[in-house]
């Protein structure tokens, strides 16, 4: 049989197909593994509602617990259980070292564009807060464009939501 | 039909609509920048239309895909302001305001409201939409002394909760939005 540790370890080696640095559990898209006998209950939650890559995971991780010798059942949860602060330290860590800026934390309330315009973003790449926002949308739906006056680089920050 | 089903096809044929209408701008936006927001809010918009579809499919016993592409137009709840062909960008962001001012309002009382399946994910709808207004909001402060965008508000406001009846405009689109799945042999899956 196989046991929660395992399909957590499982899970932990499926990346995001938009962003292949960062695992759906470093993600925080799982939000629960079930395992009765041979059925593998996975609950996960969509980032964005539009985004093509949930699909990809989702199918991933069905195939994944089938190699494992479990019956797989994604439940995906349409809920408002995730937010930009369910990444987890580790998965932000790799979003920077991949050039994309993690999302700000959402304590101080829903973003605003004053915010976003303002200094405080800090470039992946020399860490300056001299940054500007470009577009409020870039080319996936989790990312908006800026880019850093100090190393003269566009960068994609990922949106806090 | 009941209440709750109509009013899940109801936001889910505007934000459906709406993304197909938004899309037309990928490639022929004004600017680059607007080309990449309008394509990404499409994206947004018809991704809420599928969550919107899904709560309803469970009710019905049907799928999101069949509720989304195989009613014929007139059974279609969408508002007529998110039906036009609005080749122009003083209309399309004069619409883009509009929409987002009254799907605001919408999506706050539908958080507000006893049933927790839809106000979980009216809640979730809500923290992308943010960016929408947002994005809406800074072309109102752009424009909103432009006689040509006031006037664009002034013509399409009437339009807002305007479901009874469609434009010819809705049928042109669902046409081309269907195509692809009615010429499909019968039994395809997708």
């Amino acid at each position: 049989m196989v046991t929660e540790a395992q399909v957590w370890e499982a899970l932990a080696e499926i990346t995001d197909p938009e962003i292949p640095v960062i695992s759906v559990v470093d993600l925080g898209v799982v939000r629960g593994v079930r395992v009765e006998d041979e059925r593998v209950h996975i609950e996960f939650t969509p980032t964005f509602l539009g985004c093509p890559a949930l699909e990809v995971m989702r199918e991933q991780m069905a195939a994944r617990i089938a190699e494992l010798g479990g019956e797989p059942e994604v439940e995906v949860g349409l809920d408002d259980s995730w937010s930009t602060d369910r990444i987890t330290p580790e998965g932000r860590e790799k979003l920077r070292a991949a050039g994309l800026a993690p999302p700000a934390p959402r304590s101080a309330g829903a973003p605003a564009l004053v915010q976003l315009e303002a200094n405080g973003f800090r470039c992946p790449y020399c860490g300056s807060r001299d940054t500007g926002l470009e577009n409020i949308f870039g080319p996936t739906p989790c990312r908006s464009l800026r880019y850093c006056r100090s190393c003269r680089q566009p960068f994609e920050q990922f949106k806090t939501i | 039909m009941q209440e709750r089903v109509q009013l899940l096809l109801e936001i889910a044929d505007d934000e459906l609509i709406l993304g197909w209408r938004d899309s037309e701008w990928t490639g022929i936006a004004p600017f680059l920048e607007e080309d990449v927001a309008f394509s990404s809010i499409a994206q947004n918009e018809i991704g809420h239309a599928r969550a919107l579809y899904e709560l309803a499919a469970r009710e019905l016993g049907t799928t999101a895909d069949e509720l989304a592409f195989d009613r014929a137009p007139e059974e279609y709840r969408c508002a007529r302001l998110v039906e036009l062909r609005l080749p122009s960008w003083e209309h399309t962001s004069a619409r883009h305001y509009l929409y987002e001012e009254a799907d605001a309002l919408k999506l706050e009382q539908l958080k507000a409201s006893d049933d927790a399946e839809l106000a979980g994910l009216a809640a979730k709808i809500d923290r992308e939409e943010v960016y929408h207004r947002m994005h809406a909001q800074m072309w109102f402060d752009r424009l909103e002394n432009e006689p040509r965008f006031v006037a664009a508000l002034d013509e399409l406001r009437p339009l807002v909760g305007l479901r009874d009846g469609h434009t010819p405009e809705l049928t042109e689109l669902w046409e081309e939005m269907t195509m692809v799945r009615r010429s499909q042999p019968a039994g395809t899956t997708w």
